[in-house]
């Protein structure tokens, strides 16, 4: 057993919190934070040399410093944050210790240390791969030496997980089930096992390969590798939607409507999403039409039935918790109502629309077999995910760190008024630039491409001339939420490492409100639901008109373009 | 009722109330929706990415390449070859770091068997403005059947990274009206 002292009591939540969890989840969240940093200067870069009027690197730095900022983001940002959410929604969620520390710190310097390697073969040149280094493009084998040793540590992170889940059951440090949060926590982190399974399964042999070991087919590589990429993806779909709970109930006490209705969606994260890779691979030619169809959707698209769902019962949790408290006047006075001026709360609510409008809405018409032909590689895929995994994931991220640094950091947020308007400017940014992207991918601009306006080749390539201008909307979108993701930055870090310590009367204007004055608990039982999710219903049916017009209107633009099959 | 940070207590497999019953529902119709256009678009559309999928030695598709060059040559442009198939005709496009070859002058309405394959890495076909996009994969032969549409001078922009020059890998296409002069060469 645990001494006493391993443990401090939370005074906001009253949740027991264990030392080891407190400095693991410090541990990541900087890491994080640093990978955000590298991520996020490469990310300038990228933007200032495809915006075509600027045209800022030459071609082997803009292919290597896009090599950095898809790594540095979508891998150790990413992962590094999820290993910091996995040890909150079990140790800090369950007021249970962490199973074996000393393995988690061990587990921490692995995967820096495999990041740390990556990033070294990345910015000396010996992996200008990009993300999915596509075999045979090759690196250096350290390169993938790299990411196998990252990929192990967030492995072991993730027994340590369930293992935390054991240690809490069979101590009884909680009543009842788990959480939902902690539920949908442990759905990212069974997807999180999947992930680095294909992981393992993909960058082992290349690393063998690369060292002229034994032999690569291209076409088998992107069938496992996408086994990868985009189970990754669906860690960061689960760690949000579980953040999305988490957030309702900290900023406006939402409440669970239907705990089997969530914790099902949930579930069918998890059994519907391993060959999601297929929908990378519909314009593919190593697969038959049938495969491609079946895989995508396993015939009803219960993976995007499951987003469907969150993206109800996450908006209607909150409306129920408010009308519970009185907020019952009309449709919306519940959304009126809300603290809009609490980070936590304003993130949240660009997260749900940007990542379901906006990332939701292309990623499954774009993943349509036929579809994909007018999508596949152009500007529409990364303007797809990145509303996705910025606007949706990256803004959920952020929205609750706002949250972590007063609860697990003991702080006062500095900067607070810039922190305040900072969901505004991201959510603001990240919109007009995954829109313009889209838009003008729908044009055919290729995405990772140095020079659109191709100097260098041998004929000329006509775009339509509004993409100019298209271009130039989105660097201003991309220039807006790097300045969104600065302030996030420099408020996270000034707050840890020089913020003021947070006092027991510590006052509004340097933490969420909702920390010093927690919403009240809402009415015990089954409340009569009647009226409850009004509002919710109006909010779902705009997006589900405004799913049908768009998918439509591409099958619609299809059909304009040569006959093919 | 509870947050989600709070442990429901009991049982809370309880039946959903009447609105969410109601979403859900929906939700599922349209996924069911969803999944039904790609097997009805093969049966009533014109735009599948289906073709003829065969595994290549890339050596084995470049010398295709090079019989169907030498059968249907009708010119140079910037030093790539330029060929007119005939309507129907097998059409070989080889990918590598950084070209497309040949040239194609194809006839407005008529189909061709479009074979795309790399000799090296990686490849992207994307034909502009018209925004058809396959992958080219070393290894791999896909043969789409294909029907332009519209007359007029097109290009193939290379869209999956392929190297340090990638942005420099532009293939072209020309088609002709039937009764049009053709553009490259007297037709022969």
């Amino acid at each position: 057993m645990t001494a006493p002292a391993a443990f401090r009591t939370c005074p906001t939540t009253g949740l027991k919190v264990h030392r080891q969890a407190d400095a693991l989840i410090k541990a990541n969240a900087v890491a994080a934070t640093v990978s955000l940093l590298v991520g996020g200067v490469a990310a300038v870069l990228v933007l200032l040399t495809r915006w075509q009027a600027v045209h800022l690197l030459p071609a082997d730095w803009f292919y290597r410093i896009l090599t950095v900022h898809g790594m540095s983001m979508l891998i150790f940002f990413i992962i590094f944050f999820e290993m910091a959410v996995l040890y909150f929604a079990s140790a800090v969620v369950l007021n249970s210790r962490v199973a074996a520390p000393r393995l988690a710190w061990v587990a921490f310097v692995l995967m820096v240390a495999g990041a740390i390697l990556v990033e070294w073969m990345m910015w000396t040149g010996k992996a200008d791969v990009l993300f999915t280094s596509y075999v045979p493009l090759k690196a250096h084998p350290l390169y993938y030496l790299g990411i196998i040793l990252f990929a192990v540590g967030a492995l072991v992170v993730t027994s340590l997980f369930f293992a935390t889940l054991v240690v809490a059951r069979r101590e009884r440090t909680y009543q009842g089930s788990v959480p939902l949060v902690t539920f949908g926590g442990a759905t990212a982190a069974i997807i999180a096992v999947i992930t680095l399974l294909h992981g393992a399964a993909v960058y082992i042999p290349t690393f063998l390969w690369s060292l002229g070991l034994v032999p690569m087919d291209a076409e088998v590589y992107r069938l496992i590798w996408w086994g990868l990429g985009h189970s990754s993806q669906q860690i960061n779909v689960a760690a949000m939607v579980s953040i999305w709970y988490l957030l309702g109930g900290l900023t406006i006490g939402a409440v669970v409507l239907n705990e089997k209705i969530s914790r099902s969606a949930f579930v069918l994260y998890v059994l519907f999403i391993s060959m999601a890779s297929a929908h990378h691979l519909l314009v593919d030619p190593g697969f038959s039409p049938a495969w491609k169809v079946w895989n995508t959707s396993y015939a009803m698209y219960l993976a995007v039935l499951a987003s469907m769902v969150h993206g109800f019962t996450v908006p209607a949790g909150m409306e129920a918790g408010m009308r519970l408290r009185g907020f019952t006047h009309g449709l919306f006075e519940w959304l009126r109502k809300a603290p809009w001026g609490d980070p936590g709360f304003s993130a949240l609510v660009f997260s749900v629309i940007i990542f379901g409008f906006l990332g939701g809405i292309t990623g499954v018409t774009f993943g349509t077999e036929q579809i994909n032909i007018i999508a596949h590689n152009t500007f529409r895929i990364p303007g797809h995910f990145h509303a996705t995994v910025v606007g949706g994931t990256a803004l959920a991220f952020m929205g609750v760190t706002y949250y972590v640094i007063p609860l697990i950091f003991r702080k006062q947020i500095a900067f607070w008024p810039l922190v305040k308007i900072q969901p505004y400017l991201f959510a603001i940014g990240m919109t007009l630039f995954s829109m313009a992207m889209t838009f003008a991918g729908t044009f055919g601009v290729p995405r990772r491409h140095y020079d659109i306006s191709f100097a260098a080749a041998p004929f000329a390539v006509e775009f339509n001339p509004a993409v100019d201008l298209i271009l130039g909307v989105m660097a201003l979108g991309g220039l807006l939420a790097s300045l969104g993701g600065a302030i996030y930055i420099l408020s996270t870090v000034w707050s840890v490492f020089f913020g003021k310590p947070l006092a027991e009367d510590a006052t509004f204007g340097a933490v969420p409100a909702a920390i010093l004055k927690p919403p009240p608990a809402p009415p015990a039982g089954d409340a009569d639901h009647k009226g409850l999710t009004r509002g919710t219903l109006v909010l779902v049916g705009v997006f589900l008109l405004a799913f049908i017009a768009y998918y439509f209107v591409n099958w619609k633009l299809l059909s304009a373009v040569w006959r093919v099959g | 009722m509870n947050t989600g940070l709070q442990s429901p207590t009991g049982v809370w497999w309880k039946p959903a109330h009447k609105a969410e019953r109601l979403w859900v529902q929906i939700a599922f119709a349209w996924c069911l929706v969803l999944f039904a256009m790609m097997p009805l678009w093969h049966m009533k559309g014109a735009q599948n990415p289906s073709g003829i999928r065969a595994k290549v030695n890339p050596n084995d598709f470049a010398r295709r390449t090079y019989e169907f060059i030498n059968t249907y040559k009708v010119g140079e442009d910037h030093g790539v070859p330029v060929v007119a198939p005939p309507p129907g005709a097998d059409v070989y496009l080889l990918g590598r770091m950084w070209a497309w070859e040949p040239v194609l002058q194809l006839e407005r309405g008529a189909q061709y068997t479009l074979h795309l394959s790399s000799l090296d890495v990686n490849h992207g076909f994307s034909l502009a403005p018209v925004n058809l996009n396959f992958q080219v994969v070393p290894g791999y032969d896909y043969g789409l059947r294909i029907t332009p549409s519209e007359a007029g001078e097109f290009t193939i922009v290379c869209n999956e990274f392929c190297g340090i020059n990638h942005h420099a890998m532009v293939g072209r296409v020309v088609v002709l009206d039937r009764a049009a002069a053709p553009v490259y060469g007297g037709g022969e």
